[in-house]
This record gives C-alpha cells, structure tokens and sequence, in this order.
C-alpha cells in the first residue's frame, strides 16, 4: 500500500483494496458491492459533517496501514497479560480480526447456544446468519458501517436460543498484533438474543507492540422481548489506535440492554452507541467512563430512540481528562409521538485535571411525544476546592487527595460493573493512572 | 504552642482579620465568640491553611515552627486540626479509607510507621465508641447523606482518631440539638488533656457549658475587643452582643 496523502486518498485506497479482493471474498458478495458503492459515495467524513465535527481524521491517512496483518503472536503466554481473571466464563480471542480457535475456550455448539466466528456462522448458521445481518446497521449513510460491511471477512457471531440463561459471562478478547506492522482491521460483531433469554458480552480491546493500528468494528445487537444483555466494551489499546465503532442495538418488548463502555487509551478512538427501543417497557441503560491522557481524542456518540410508549432510558457517562486529551460527548434521545410515557435520562460529567485538556460536550433531546419525563445534562469542572481543602486538612497530601477525588468521581461508574474480575481489572487501571499506592 | 501576632487577613479585597493576638498553651481551652461577620471563622479557616485568604501582615507560631509557611497537610502533620463548621460530603471515599489514608500520611510526616489494619481498626473502634457514631456511617461516603449531627460528630471521631495538639472547633454546636450536643462535648472533653489545646469558635454560649473554657475571648470586626474567663460567655449570653459593640463605638 501506497503512503496516503489525503483523506480522499484514503478513501480511494479501501476501494482499491475491495477491488483487489472482490472475487474472493467468502459472503456477501452482492451486499458488498452495494456497501462499497455507499461508502464510495459517502467518502471518509470530515469535521464538515455535524456528526464528526471534533473528529479530524486526517492522521488517519497520514499512516501506512496494512490490510490481513497475521499475527506472530502464537504461545497464549503472549497474551496472558490481557486476559481477565474470571475462572467461570467462556473467552474468545480474535487476532487482528481473525477469531483464533486455539486461544478460545468455548461451549459446544448446540441449537441454544452458538458463539463461533462470524465467517462460519455464515456457512453453518446461514439463515440464522441471514436474517439478521446488516438489518440494522445501514450502510447508505454512516461511511465506516459502509466500508466495514464491503470489507469485513470475519468478526464474532454470537446467538442464545430463546429462554437460555448463559451464567458465565463471554468475555471477547479483540487483541490488535501492532509489533511489526501498522494493521488496518475491520471487524463484524452479530449478536442475536432469544426470548427470555440471558447473558453477559464483555469485549475486551489491547495492543500488543507500539504501532499504529486501525480498526473499524460494527456491531449489531438484537434482543428478542424479555431478553437481558449486560455488554461491557473495554478499551485499553496503545497510544497509536484509530479505533471507529458502531453498535447498533435493536430491543424489542420488555428486553433490557446495559452497556458500560471504559476507554483509557488510544490516539482517535470513537464509539458509536446507538440503541433502538422498539417495544413497550424496554429498558437500555448507556453508562460510560473515560480516563485519559496524553493526546486521545475520544468521542463517545450515542443516541436511543424511543419508539413506543412506557420504556425507559438511562445514560451517564463521566470522564476525566489530563494532559492534552480530547473528549467529545454527544447523547441524542429521540421520543416519537408515539411513544408516551417515556422516561429518559441523561447525564455527562466531566473533570478537567489540566489547562491543555478539553471536552465537548453535548446533550440533546427531541421530543415529540407529550407525556414524558425527560430530563438531561452536563458538567465540566476541576475538581471541589473545598473537598481538597478538606482532605488536605486532614494530612492528605494534593495528590494524594486529588487522586482519591479523581477515584472517588470514576468509581461512581465502575461500581456498576457485574462481573468482579472486571471490576478490579478496572480499579487497579484506574490506581495505576492515578498513581494511587494502597 | 501557639502565638498569633498582630494577624491581618483579606479574602479578595475585603480585609476580615485586622489585627489578632493571641496565645494558646498546652492544656488550655480557649473561645472565640463574636457575632456573625466578625472574622471567628476566618480565624480558624487561616489557623488549618486554606488558600482563599490573603495574609497580609502578622505572623502566627505553633510549637516553634511558622505555621504561615506550611501548606494544610504540613499543619495536619504538626498536629492543628479542624473541625469544620460545614464538613464536606464526599462521594464515594469511604470515612474509613479517608481516615486510613490521613493517618497514614500524617504517621510518615512525623516518621513513624504506618499503623496496619489490625491497629487501625483497633483504633477506630474505640474512637467511635467516644463519640457514639455507628459503624456502619463509617462505611459509607465520607459526610454523604448525613444529618447535620452525624456530620458533626465524624468531625469529632475524626479527631479522635488524628488526636491532634491543637484542635479548632468552628462551630461545631451550630445545627446541634441538645442530646448531639452533648455526646458531642463529651467527646471533646473525653480528648482534653495537658499535652493538647482547644479553640472553640462558637456564637453562643450554649457549647461552653459542657466544654468550660479556660479564657473567652470577643471577636469584633476583626479584633479581639475583649479577653475574659468563663464569665465573660454568661454576660455575653445575658446581655448579647451589643453592649460590646456600644462599649466599642465608644471607645
């Protein structure tokens, strides 16, 4: 691959590289054909477009990323340092993409319960498959929803029968190999959940090596009526990762979605979160933690649409930003005519540790039904002088009472964390930023 | 152990102390009464370190050492406490992981070894019989959701537990009914010894009756106008403030 100039140079090149590969891609080709011509539309979007104003993906095309990278990575020592100490759950490994059997402990395929990757799914569950790809993630407007979906070639498929409880949670490792080159990744999540059913989808994000790398990920959730999915998306990759997201939820009745999203790391890392309440008394909840330093720029875009009466959303995300990190918050809540009696919150807070450190932050409503309880908002601040004063007053030295504050403020999210492995994982990142010694 | 002199402070533009002298020595108990505005708070906030007041002139001394060169966690280290007239809530910071921390920091100023858990709990639970608090308040956020009596009597425990040379109570009886105001009293004078000393700034004189002071002093507009024993509290309650203020006006 060619250094690109320009961010159209760019785009050119990711339809050089569909063309290079058309006849051999496995599924999809028709769809792909149609994605390839969006996304050729569309083209890599600018800080012009509303959505992508405080994102200027220029470096982007400044970086010689390389398409199907191998990973070299081959004992699973290499990767223990990433892995979670949960004894009780099945875990996937997905190499730069690839789903790596050898590193995955998984149930054995049954009609109630299939987690394989999604390359398989295609050939073995193809009308599961089928049914329900790229139904909700539309490729006519979003560009990396289109690109990902001409290019995507593997990702994970996940499907719980209905009525299937699964208690051990599914902790997806997506383990970028940056040692040698700078790979360019897109990955496909599908997730379908039956009636009544349960489980918990952690997805795990880390770098080995200290190069740039690039991954494009599109996520679609579906949740059948009374299902319950906890969904954690975890991100701790290298200071160098272009990280784009898109996860699309669909909730039918009564289904309940929770996702915590914690990002620490990356050079551009945006997180699309958009879920779609298509049922009475739904429930999806968005919480969110961000910790960052550095120069990260991260934007965590999120929306839910309230589509009919009597569900309930909830959304707080906190961040805390250092150095000359970059945050960029935007929550939409949609509530249709139709949908009376919705209940919609919405919160963003944020702390601002230095001078160079920055947040945009926006909150919005669109309300078109009258008999809703709706409320939303947004805090930027440093930290309460009077708190400080308080703990210094008592032998606690700035730092120390500065970073127990800091703690204190982000704690308020990871202690929503279900699966106790995770929870410390986090608080542990979390002293360590902080330097915090106990 | 502690000498003020000749102590002027402003926030922003504003002079509030204009002027202070006074002397503490070990095993006293001292009170600071004056009606609202008169600088009694200011007094204690400059005393502990924090950083919205300006000094501008005077000096203040504790146990040899020029306190004004200090930052708040110095003088904690020292051995000045306060107890604050509004503790602040604390989200998410537990009394006991605050506490742990605050000792432990204030253990390695002074050089000694940090008390282990076995010791630190051995502690608490002495000290929170002083002051009556329940155990289970020192589980939750630091003040959070307090009632104006839990809050001041952690100030209290939170003495107790930090046992200081020289305790300021700003306060400390404002919001109080009677029954937390003596357990609260009780508390301090279970602390009271020959080796520390106590400032108590309070408006009236209701607190003094359990904790008798040893000297009362008036503040007024940022002067101490008028330096007594215990006396001095009852004709100040008898009479308020205003004859002072008249005495003064007059003068």
């Amino acid at each position: 691959m060619n250094t690109a100039l320009s961010i159209k140079d760019l785009k050119a090149e990711f339809v050089q590289q569909f063309e290079n590969k058309q006849a051999n891609y496995k599924f999809g080709s028709e769809r792909r054909k149609e994605a390839i011509q969006h996304f050729r539309a569309l083209g890599i979007p600018t800080t012009k477009h509303e959505d992508w104003k405080y994102v200027n993906l220029l470096p982007l095309s400044k970086i010689d990323f390389v398409p199907e990278v191998l990973s070299t990575i081959a004992s699973p020592t290499e990767l223990q340092p990433y892995l979670l100490a949960e004894k009780e759950a099945y875990t996937i490994v997905l190499l730069n993409g690839k789903y790596a059997p050898q590193f995955s402990t998984l149930p054995e395929i049954t009609p109630k319960i299939i987690i394989t990757s999604l390359a398989q799914a295609f050939e073995q569950h193809t009308e599961l498959v089928e049914k329900h790809f790229a139904q909700i993630a539309f490729t006519e407007k979003e560009a990396f929803v289109a690109l990902n979906t001409a290019l995507a070639e593997d990702g994970l498929f996940i499907y719980i029968a209905d009525n299937q409880v699964v208690h051990k949670p599914i902790i997806v490792y997506f383990i970028t190999d940056a040692q040698q080159q700078a790979p360019q990744i897109q990955i496909r999540n599908l997730y379908v959940f039956g009636k009544n059913s349960q489980a918990t989808i952690l997805t795990k994000f880390d770098t080995l090596g200290n190069n740039a790398n690039f991954s494009n990920l599109v996520e679609e959730i579906f949740l059948a009526p009374n299902a319950i999915v906890d969904y954690y998306k975890i991100q701790n990759e290298n200071e160098n990762t272009y990280h784009i997201g898109t996860t699309k939820v669909r909730q039918d009745t009564r289904s309940v979605f929770s996702s915590i999203t914690v990002s620490f790391n990356g050079a551009i890392v945006r997180n699309n979160l958009d879920l779609d309440l298509q049922g009475e008394y739904c429930e999806g909840n968005m919480f969110g933690l961000y910790i960052l330093k550095g120069k990260t720029l991260l934007d965590n875009h999120t929306s839910v649409n309230h589509a009919l009466p009597n569900a309930q959303s909830n959304e707080f995300y906190k961040g805390v930003l250092d150095e000359k990190a970059t945050g960029v918050f935007n929550g939409k809540i949609f509530v249709r005519q139709n949908a009376q009696k919705t209940n919609a919150y919405q919160q963003n807070r944020n702390i601002l540790l230095s001078q160079d450190a920055s947040i945009n932050t926006k909150p919005q409503l669109e309300i078109w039904a009258d008999d809703v309880k709706c409320s939303h908002g947004a805090t930027v601040g440093n930290l309460d002088k009077g708190a400080l004063f308080y703990l210094r007053s008592r032998g606690i030295s700035e730092e120390s009472a500065k970073a127990l504050l800091v703690y204190a403020f982000a704690n308020e999210i990871i202690e929503k964390v279900k699966v106790q492995s995770l929870k410390e994982y986090l608080e542990f990142l979390l002293s360590e930023r902080l330097q915090i010694t106990t | 152990m502690l000498v003020i002199q000749n102590l002027k402070a402003n926030i922003g533009e504003k002079q509030i102390l204009k002027g202070i002298n006074l002397e503490v020595k070990a095993g006293e108990v001292h009170a600071i009464m004056g009606p609202n505005g008169s600088g009694k708070s200011t007094l204690a906030s400059v005393l502990a370190g924090r950083e919205e007041y300006e000094i501008i002139e005077g000096t203040i001394t504790f146990l040899g050492k020029n306190l004004l060169e200090l930052a708040p966690e110095e003088r904690a280290g020292e051995g000045i406490f306060l107890a604050f007239q509004y503790p602040v809530e604390i989200p998410g910071v537990t009394t006991i992981n605050f506490l742990k921390t605050a000792i432990n920091q204030i253990r390695k100023y002074r050089e000694q070894e940090s008390l282990d858990a076995v010791q630190f709990l051995k502690r608490m639970k002495e000290k929170a019989a002083l002051v009556n608090i329940d155990d289970t308040l020192l589980k939750r956020s630091l003040n959070e959701g307090f009632s104006g009596g839990e809050k001041k009597r952690n100030e209290i425990f939170q003495m107790a537990m930090l046992e200081p040379k020289l305790a300021i109570l700003d306060e400390t009886d404002s919001g109080l009914d009677i029954d937390a105001l003596r357990i609260v009293a009780e508390g301090v004078n279970k602390l009271r010894n020959k080796d520390n000393a106590i400032i108590i700034v309070t408006h009236y004189q209701r607190l003094l009756e359990y904790i008798v002071p040893d000297f009362v002093h008036v503040l007024y507009d940022g002067r101490i106008v008028r330096s007594g024993n215990k006396e001095l509290a009852l004709e100040l309650e008898e009479k308020g403030y205003d004859w002072i203020k008249a005495e003064i006006a007059h003068v």
